[in-house]
């Protein structure tokens, strides 16, 4: 019976532990999660302007300005803390990104080279009227995609 | 030997040639591209619309490179790994030799020019219906591709499924199928042909059974990835809630009504909707919106 007693308490203890530990972030969560968000906030800019280039929303010069300029400093961030080893989709749940990414690091720092030279130049000119960016719009789109083509686990 | 065992091998004979002839490998009739002539130019469209490059380009192609189409890209699936072959103008290592007929056959019937059963990692269950003038304006295009003479790779498939007589048995419950949506009117129906025939798009987004025939009755309703890890998103317009304008763009862009970047196969599948007429990408999105 004591044994049994035991037995119990130390299943509690062991249940009560996981679920303590899966309140607090581990550090592998913490950068999956940052880099997410910075993610969300390219997703949210690049909204402002693909809404005027599709004519969706009103061409708006510094509007459109403004929010290139944030894709570009958001590119230019120093973003290797976010991907530490071991934050592949292999290794742990809540990310989509491939292992790929990690056995060929130099391919993707390489697209994001192209997502920050595309950016800047988008935010240089962007705000001089709506084929301009429209026009620039492009090549940003498509370091979006060459990165997700390799590097991102197949949901959409 | 008594009659009901003479009567039960008899039996047994004659359901096996029945077996046989209905797993023979099936071939278009012999005027069915008589008097076409193709045209390259419209051969380039049914080429992007059909997705060829996506598979048979070399792995890791991309830009230029995606036109030639040396092979050796592999696919994962429950029934083992698939690699695409090289289907270039090289007429050793390719298809250079082959006749419009060649090509009618293997994308109607998944019937190679030795006779031989195709397996359905080639989308022949989707191009079952296509036009016998895409099929000779496709081999014109085709044609105009470059040479390379990368060998072919074997598939990597075990017991049973490399047997590929077996395959006549697929077919039987599975290819050759009708159309599944009804076509109303103009737009729907070039939507359908494109969705259904040429774009195969149901080979990823409807799921499969056991032996890896799509589920027609969940049409689009989305699939796990055949890799085992990741999935292929429902498309249907109550699942997916997207406008014609939302659709028309994401072909375009690769861009979602959020503004994610799609990833994934579907990258490559945008490079290739994105060199349709626009009138193309909105039959599309007209057909998918009249899903469900």
């Amino acid at each position: 019976m004591i044994k049994k007693i035991a037995l119990v308490a130390a299943a509690s203890a062991i249940a009560a532990t996981t679920v303590w530990a899966g309140g607090h972030s581990s550090p592998e969560a913490q950068a999956v999660k940052a880099r997410q968000s910075h993610m969300q906030l390219y997703a949210f800019n690049l909204g402002i302007l693909g809404g005027m280039a599709r004519g969706n929303a009103e061409y708006d010069a510094d509007a459109a300005s403004a929010a290139a300029a944030n894709l570009a400093a958001l590119a230019a961030m120093a973003q290797a803390a976010y991907w530490p080893m071991g934050t592949d989709n292999e290794s742990m749940e809540g990310t989509k990104a491939l292992p790929a990414l990690w056995s060929d690091f130099a391919g993707a720092a390489k697209i994001g080279g192209d997502l920050a030279a595309a950016s800047a130049s988008l935010a240089e000119t962007a705000g001089d009227g709506l084929e301009a960016l429209q026009a620039g719009m492009g090549p940003v789109g498509g370091a979006c995609g060459a990165c997700h083509r390799t590097y991102r686990q197949s949901d959409n | 030997m008594g009659r009901f065992l003479r009567l039960l091998i008899v039996l047994a004979v004659f359901m096996g040639a029945v077996a046989w002839w209905l797993t023979a490998p099936k071939t278009v009739p012999d005027d069915f591209l008589a008097g076409l002539s193709g045209d390259q130019e419209a051969g380039e469209v049914v080429f992007h619309a059909s997705g060829c490059a996506s598979c048979h380009s070399a792995p890791d192609a991309s830009g230029e490179a995606m036109l030639v189409l040396a092979g050796g890209r592999g696919f994962a699936s429950p029934f083992g790994t698939f690699y695409a072959p090289n289907i270039s103008t090289d007429p050793v290592a390719g298809i250079g030799d082959w006749s419009a007929t060649d090509l009618a056959n293997a994308m109607i019937h998944g019937t190679s020019p030795d006779g031989q059963h195709y397996y359905p990692a080639f989308p022949y269950a989707s191009y079952r219906k296509i036009a016998p003038q895409d099929v000779v304006n496709l081999r014109a295009y085709l044609a105009t591709l470059p040479a390379d003479q990368t060998e072919s790779r074997d598939h990597d498939v075990g017991f049973p499924f490399n047997i590929r007589r077996s395959l006549g048995g697929w077919k039987v419950l599975f290819a050759g199928k009708d159309y599944v949506q009804p076509a109303p009117d103009a737009v729907l129906e070039r939507g359908r042909y494109l969705v259904e025939v040429l774009g195969h798009c149901a080979e990823c987004h409807t799921p499969r059974n056991a032996l890896g025939g799509l589920q027609r009755d969940k049409w689009m309703e989305g699939a796990p990835h055949p890799s085992g890890k990741g999935s292929f998103p429902a498309i249907t317009p109550s699942k997916l809630q997207w406008s014609q304008g939302d659709l028309v763009a994401f072909f375009q862009s690769g861009l979602t009504p959020e503004f994610d970047s799609t990833g994934g196969e579907m990258t490559e599948v945008i490079d290739n909707l994105r060199q349709l007429p626009v009138s193309d990408q909105e039959a599309i999105a007209a057909y998918l919106l009249a899903l469900d």
